[in-house]
């Protein structure tokens, strides 16, 4: 103690860092109930978050279960060079850019164009119904939707028999037994499900615009196109700008959840993606190793995609996420 | 504004009109068919005679659906992971969000970031479900309440709406002498009823329709939710169990008639509370989109 104090006496610096320091631990102390209440959620955070990061270790190991995760043997980069010379390497690849880009270029601008036309209507009564069947669909669980699927597009199915009854085609098409069928199927019932939900954003950035751009826009003699063009869409650009990001940082990770309930061996050439891929390898035939390798390279493409979204985004019209 | 319409706005604002309503019809019209079929005859239904109102009224796939013991326990199941999973959410939400919107927490940026960053990057499938097995949750109701018990983003939210809460009020009741707990429990919670009914249906909702963990995570039938007896009756095909003892020709046609069934079964307890809940949810989006 002595010694610290007469060191203390001949550095003149260090008793305000030991002082900053103290105020720190008292900020600390007197906000101890915080961290007490904060301590189950970054548990949770640990546990089911970050440990599963750490377990991708398993993607450079040879992970066996009775050997265990730090027994198994270390192979670097053996899976992820197996997984790219494999014969599913560039099928997967583009099935998950395809089904992903599809829909983006799709239902992403429906989305935004459904919003306008909504918000173009003159009866507020009328908009506010609509709006409401609208996104109806989103409620309605993807089992249920997958359900319809199936049932509607049979042979004997309600699309087939008015395809037929009107005369568009002579024979029932076996939609989800043609692989070339399934991403229109997978984009067209996306479309179903979510536009309206997808409005709602727009919608509210659509109310956001002050009306008296408007006002002053009729006494300059703009015209409804005009004012959509000068005032409307410079309006909802931002909310348009950061979700596109987002969607663009999403483009590889399309979910296993609609194609596992709608794909079968027959449709994989079109239908399989990496998530499906990573299930039936992992999941069902306990290949882990290999399989997490497969979901570690499209979680960095994804997080690539993302950053450099939000980049480009960023230096040319100062939207971003971060 | 009411302002002259050029002839030009008149037939845009009808074709908008006319557009969309189809639109609507579209929207619509997929489950107005799942709802007269199920009341309809299953040789109605294949010979393509549905299409507007049921044909030859029947319930007889309702009474199939609700003398079935999986539905029941399954809705059972279901029951117990959107109440349990949702308090679940809700209080660790809550008490994730609480602390980290105040101002003077030292380190708070640094969790914060640690929060955000799982939105953007995950270990993916395969660790989450080993770290299940792991930590001894396989085939046990835990592996569907405790993965995913918190999301991030709902946190952000919620963590926003707190920020909007005046300082001084939190302060004054620290002068009173309360603790961070009942400040949150007393005060805050009871000003932050309209999140707190956003995060409610958004959890709940997102209960009440999950399937796949339950997939990968549950052997025992016993605990299987409802929407994993749905898959095997709609997507697997499987209604025929139901029907033991009946000729092939009437197994057939009455599994037809029972997915419709079993589809408004599964569906109109969210349809028929979804008008009421209707504004919260926009309100929910809303609350969402505003950026920090």
């Amino acid at each position: 103690m002595a010694m610290t104090a007469k060191t203390l006496a001949s550095r003149p610096k260090e008793p305000t860092t030991s002082k900053k320091l103290a105020r720190t631990w008292r900020r600390i102390a007197a906000n101890r109930y915080l961290y007490l209440m904060l301590l189950p959620t970054m548990l949770y955070f640990l546990i089911f978050e970050y440990k599963p990061m750490y377990g991708l270790i398993i993607a450079f190991k040879d992970f066996n279960p009775y050997a265990g995760f730090w027994g198994s043997p270390w192979v670097g980069f053996e899976h992820f060079e197996k997984f790219f010379e494999s014969y599913y390497f560039w099928r997967l690849l583009r099935n998950t850019f395809l089904i992903s880009f599809y829909s983006l270029i799709i239902i992403f601008p429906a989305s935004i164009v459904f919003a306008l036309l909504l918000n173009e209507l003159r009866s507020r009564k009328m908009k506010s119904v609509l709006q409401t069947i609208s996104y109806l669909p989103h409620f309605i669980s993807l089992i249920v939707i997958c359900g319809m699927i199936i049932d509607f597009t049979k042979s004997d199915g309600i699309i087939n028999s008015l395809l037929v009854g009107l005369g568009l085609i002579s024979e029932p098409i076996q939609f989800l037994i043609l692989p070339e069928w399934f991403r229109t199927l997978y984009v067209g019932s996306g479309l179903w499900q979510s536009v309206g939900w997808n409005s709602i954003i727009y919608l509210a950035a659509l109310s956001g615009i002050n009306p008296n751009l408007y006002e002053a826009a009729v006494v300059d003699g703009a015209n409804r196109w005009k004012q959509l063009i000068h005032i409307t869409l410079p309006g909802i650009l931002p909310t348009v700008l950061i979700l596109l990001i987002l969607n663009i940082g999403n483009l590889l990770s399309v979910g296993w959840d609609k194609i596992i309930l709608l794909y079968n061996p027959g449709t994989y050439e079109t239908a399989d993606v990496i998530s499906t891929f990573v299930y039936r390898r992992g999941v069902m035939e306990a290949d882990y190793s290999f399989s997490a390798a497969v979901g570690l390279f499209n979680s960095i493409i994804n997080f690539t995609l993302l950053v450099v979204a939000n980049a480009i985004s960023r230096r040319t019209t100062k939207n971003s996420l971060w | 504004m009411v302002t002259k319409r050029s002839p030009g706005e008149i037939v845009f604002d009808g074709l908008n009109v006319v557009f969309l309503l189809v639109c609507s019809f579209a929207f619509l019209y997929p489950m107005w068919y799942v709802l007269v079929s199920s009341f309809s005859d299953p040789y109605a239904i294949a010979s393509g005679q549905v299409t507007f109102w049921p044909i030859d009224f029947t319930i007889d796939a309702y009474k199939l659906v609700f003398d079935d013991d999986r539905i029941w326990s399954s809705y059972g199941n279901t029951m117990i992971y959107v109440v349990a999973g949702t308090l679940i959410n809700l209080v660790l939400t809550t008490m994730g969000a609480y602390p980290l919107s105040r101002t003077n927490l030292p380190g708070k940026s640094v969790l914060m970031a640690l929060i955000v960053f799982t939105m953007f990057f995950s270990g993916g499938l395969i660790p989450s479900y080993l770290n299940v097995r792991e930590l001894g949750l396989y085939d046990t109701y835990w592996a569907i309440l405790l993965p995913g018990a918190v999301s991030a983003f709902n946190l952000i939210v919620m963590r926003t709406f707190f920020q909007s809460i005046p300082e001084g009020l939190i302060e004054s009741a620290k002068i009173d002498g309360a603790n961070d707990f009942r400040i949150l429990w007393q005060m805050v919670l009871p000003l932050s009823m309209p999140v707190i009914a956003v995060m409610t249906l958004f959890y709940a909702v997102s209960h009440w329709n999950s399937w796949f963990s339950a997939m990968i995570y549950l052997q025992d039938p016993n605990l299987y939710p409802l929407q994993l007896i749905l898959r095997e009756i709609l997507i697997q095909s499987s209604a025929q169990n139901m029907l033991s003892g009946a000729t092939q020709d009437a197994v057939f046609r009455m599994s037809e008639a029972i997915k419709y069934a079993t589809i408004i079964v599964a569906t109109v307890p969210i349809l028929v509370i979804y008008p009421f809940l209707q504004k919260y949810f926009v309100k929910g989006v809303m609350i969402g989109a505003i950026k920090e």
